[in-house]
């Protein structure tokens, strides 16, 4: 038996990198002190991608090769959960498939969730939870329009799963400050943050916070600032790592890259994504100091252990860093965030009620992806029903559940439709063939339009099908995404 | 092994409202406007009549739920009145209903009637609408064409056929029905149009353009059916009765098993092969004078002459390119300018089908008159290319 620790990670970024030369472009005219910040790129939610979609594929992410039925708890810590009472990490849960023996919990309220909510989920173990912990961290930025802060954010989730066995980053250092040091803030029924001054930011806040819990939790482990290897700490402000590490006693060149040209803050998720990313690179005994600031601080101290190595390959944040598609219109970043009142005509106007008792007795097939599969002649297909589609068998009664969202699929059929209702017109959607049976008509997403037709081949992903706004609703299912 | 309907059932009269944008026209007044001219047709008095079908397909958005509409409309005395719907084949569906209740000998005298009011939307194209709750959780928002223009890619797919040829022998199914149309004065749309216009015009659901859709049209059409013998009673000698009704619908293999592919629609094959056994016949390319098919979209045109078997499968886009199914080709498809032209008021297009082979069997149908025809296949399709109904009636001149 080891000490607690990282056994896995995973990460998401949507596809969509808004090109901070458009947010410049279309806002430099009232404001010309953004061109400051327009260099580079910044991750953007499609409009069917929030804090729980992004979750859920970070999380599948982290789980690649895992056994699901070790899993006893997701904790889900994010600043912009879409259900502010509807449990978000238990959507995450049912569309993982995790079933219903499993703690979940939100954590939020602070940029600082991502890293308290490691520090917890670590503390579960240690005190003795079974099995496998997963922990995520995911945000859907929002700010008001022509800020600095809708250049400096992005969208991102990451994932890591936690327990004694198997770690591939062991905690062995960790200590926690609260400071009620209000840099900005969101009240309950505000839609934007209220930002304070910069400079003050970082001089009372930063540079005062940060470094003595550093310090202690160097301390709780009886190790040298000099010897830490690698220092994240998110930070939207210039120079500020570097300055704070400096006062701490750390390596200049431990200092970690905040990925800010190729992606953005994701504020509750982007201590835990640069946790990700360093862990995709990192050798055995290497130290990782991760920090997270927010309403005082969070400092925790990683080793990598040897079995870093053995880890099966997954997309981690460099995949998903990857696998990009540069978005130079301003205008489909703001209509996917809800910034501008866009009109998408009468057939819009459809009633999109969600019956919660029809989507809680579905729950299995339209949050989890799960199917049937004949057990008399094999035969898998979506949804599960109670006689055989297969005209050869057509058997009562004889499918088992059959998950089917990490199975590969082949386009068979498909249309663009300019006609029907779509956030992102022309809707395309089409019939896909999966792999070892069992088709289905179904929405794509992050197409590409150069390259789909016929034959491409699609895996499957989490993803809001519905906004309901009239009732703060979404409904969610999966869609067919382009294989990389 | 049953007999089948073939010539127990003869068509007394027949009408058919103008099909179009009618701003000025209640649903109830295109249903009066088709049954009076039926009635006068039929020549018998509205009393006669011992059962109705009324068919209507988005009732949401047109005269509500229930018989009552029609009965109401009409005035009719008191009599068994039923709503059906069944996608865009529900006016084939009254049709049937109506046979089938004089074949029974149920009733002597039965009126079939289809109508739809869909120009109150406020948009063009047909409304946005629910699913059902449960369809709704997880169908894509899915339009007709949207749904239609994946026959092509299956279609494609299936026949290695090329992108560009496709496109232009869907372009080609469109110019033959606006040709036809232009010459039939109740169609919704009477504007010949060239193969480039259609080509050119702006995309609906890729790859079908504006001009490879139908018309959204309100209408209204209608039957009264009776035996040959109660129809000679009444004194008429040149009568047309019904050789086929058939209904194939699908269980959800097309749309949950591999063994189907794209290219094709099931339903169709399965309903026209029990059509043609019901009638007689055994090479309909031969021995069918016309067809009226369900071409809401023109691939779905294209693609039904394979399912009909008036076309070798794989071969259709290149019969459409010789013109065989044109107003002087082989088997002349859609004479009256079909749903493309004729326009689709959903309810009633069945019966609109029936209404062009009925005036063309009894050499009534002016300009656009085929000479000497004498058996005709409607086919009335509903829902989408992988879960559908689809409807295939046959009539022909009775020569009992």
């Amino acid at each position: 038996m080891t000490s607690p620790g990282i056994t896995a990670f995973g990460a998401y970024v949507p596809r969509l990198r808004l090109q901070r030369s458009a947010i410049v472009g279309a806002n430099a005219w009232a404001n010309g002190a953004l061109a400051a910040h327009g260099r580079g790129e910044r991750s953007m939610c499609n409009w069917d991608e929030d804090s729980v979609t992004m979750a859920v594929e970070a999380a599948r992410d982290a789980l690649a090769g895992a056994d699901r039925n070790e899993v006893s708890a997701v904790h889900l810590a994010s600043t912009t959960l879409p259900f502010t009472d509807r449990q978000n990490a238990g959507i995450c849960a049912e569309a993982l498939n995790l079933g219903s023996d499993i703690a979940t919990l939100d954590v939020t309220s602070s940029l600082r969730a991502g890293t308290t909510g490691l520090a917890n989920a670590l503390a579960a173990v240690r005190a003795g939870a079974p099995g496998r912990g997963l922990f995520v961290a995911s945000e859907h930025r929002r700010s008001r329009t022509g800020t600095p802060q809708e250049l400096l954010y992005g969208d991102a989730a990451a994932a890591v799963t936690l327990g004694r066995d198997g770690v591939i980053a062991r905690l062995a250092g960790h200590h926690s400050t609260s400071v009620d040091f209000v840099d900005h803030y969101r009240g309950q029924y505000s839609e934007f943050d209220y930002d304070w001054e910069e400079r003050w930011v970082r001089d009372e806040g930063y540079l005062k916070i940060v470094p003595p819990t550093v310090a202690a939790a160097l301390a709780s482990c009886g190790v040298e600032p000099g010897a830490v290897d690698r220092f994240l700490l998110p930070c939207t402000l210039r120079r500020v790592p570097e300055m704070v590490a400096r006062q701490a006693g750390i390596r200049p060149e431990a200092v970690a890259d905040g990925m800010q040209q190729v992606c953005g803050d994701t504020g509750a998720a982007h201590a835990v994504l640069m946790l990700c990313r360093a862990l995709e690179d990192a050798a055995p005994g290497e130290r990782i100091l991760v920090v997270g600031f927010g309403q005082g601080c969070d400092a925790l101290v990683f080793e990598v252990t040897d079995a870093v190595r053995d880890l099966p390959p997954r997309r981690g944040v460099a995949g998903a860093l990857a696998r990009r598609s540069p978005e130079e219109n301003y205008d489909r970043f703001l209509t996917f965030n809800g910034l501008v009142d866009k009109d998408f005509g009468k057939r819009a106007e459809l009633d999109r009620q969600t019956p919660l008792s029809t989507l809680y007795r579905n729950r299995r097939m339209l949050t989890g992806f799960v199917g049937g599969r004949c057990e008399r002649c094999g035969t898998v297909q979506f949804p599960k029903s109670h006689y055989c589609v297969n005209p050869n068998c057509g058997a009562l009664d004889t499918q088992a559940d059959h998950p089917m969202a990490d199975t590969p699929g082949t386009v068979k059929t498909w249309t663009a439709d300019s006609l029907t209702f779509s956030i992102d017109p022309p809707a395309y959607f089409g019939m896909v063939q999966f792999e070892g049976g069992g088709r289905l008509m179904v929405d794509f997403t992050d197409v590409d339009r150069e390259t789909f037709d016929i034959g491409a081949q699609v895996g499957m992903q989490f993803r809001i099908r519905e906004v309901d706004s009239e009732r703060g609703f979404r409904k969610y299912f999966w869609k067919a995404v382009q294989a990389d | 092994m049953a007999s089948g309907i073939k010539d127990k059932v003869a068509i007394l009269g027949m009408g058919c409202s103008k099909f179009g944008e009618r701003w000025d026209m209640e649903a109830q007044d295109l249903m009066v406007e088709a049954f009076t001219e039926c009635l006068d047709d039929a020549g018998i008095e509205k009393d006669r009549i011992e059962a109705a079908w009324l068919s209507t397909a988005i009732e949401s958005v047109n005269v509500g739920p229930s018989g009552l509409p029609l009965s109401v409309a009409l005035r009719l005395p008191y009599i068994p009145v039923t709503r059906v719907e069944n996608f865009c084949a529900s006016g084939t569906e009254a049709f049937r209903g109506a046979v089938y209740a004089v074949a029974s000998g149920a009733c002597d005298v039965a009126l079939a009637l289809g109508c739809e009011k869909l120009k109150d939307t406020g948009y063009g194209g047909l409304p946005q609408r629910t699913r059902g709750v449960t369809n709704d959780m997880f169908w894509p928002n899915l339009s007709a064409p949207g749904m239609f223009a994946q026959l092509a890619a299956g279609y494609r797919g299936a026949h290695g056929v090329d992108k560009d040829d496709l496109k232009r022998a869907m372009a080609r199914v469109s110019v033959k029905s606006h040709a036809n149309g232009a010459r039939n004065p109740k169609a919704h749309l009477r504007r010949e149009v060239s193969e480039e216009q259609v080509l050119k015009a702006p995309m609906v659901a890729e790859p079908i353009g504006l001009f490879d859709c139908c018309g959204v049209s309100d209408g209204a059409a209608c039957a009264i059916v009776t035996t040959p013998e109660i129809a000679r009673e009444l004194g008429k000698t040149e009568f047309v009765s019904v050789k086929a009704m058939q209904l194939s619908v699908s269980n959800g293999e097309e749309a949950g098993h591999s063994g189907w592919d794209g290219s094709y629609v099931k339903t169709t094959r399965i309903a026209s092969k029990k059509a043609y056994e019901e009638a007689g016949i055994r090479n309909p390319r031969a021995e069918l004078d016309m067809t009226e098919v369900h071409d809401c979209f023109s691939i779905t045109e294209l693609v039904t002459m394979e399912d009909l078997g008036l076309a070798e499968e794989g071969r259709a886009w290149r019969d459409v390119l010789d013109g065989v199914f044109d107003s002087d080709g082989e088997v002349p498809c859609q004479i009256d300018g079909g749903l493309k032209c004729f326009g689709h008021p959903i309810g009633a297009s069945g019966l609109r089908m029936l209404y062009e082979m009925y005036l063309q069997l009894l050499g009534r149908a002016g300009e656009r008159q085929l000479d000497d025809p004498k058996l005709g296949l409607t086919h009335n399709l509903g829902g989408f290319p992988h879960m559908n109904v689809s409807s295939v009636s046959i009539v022909g001149r009775y020569e009992g």
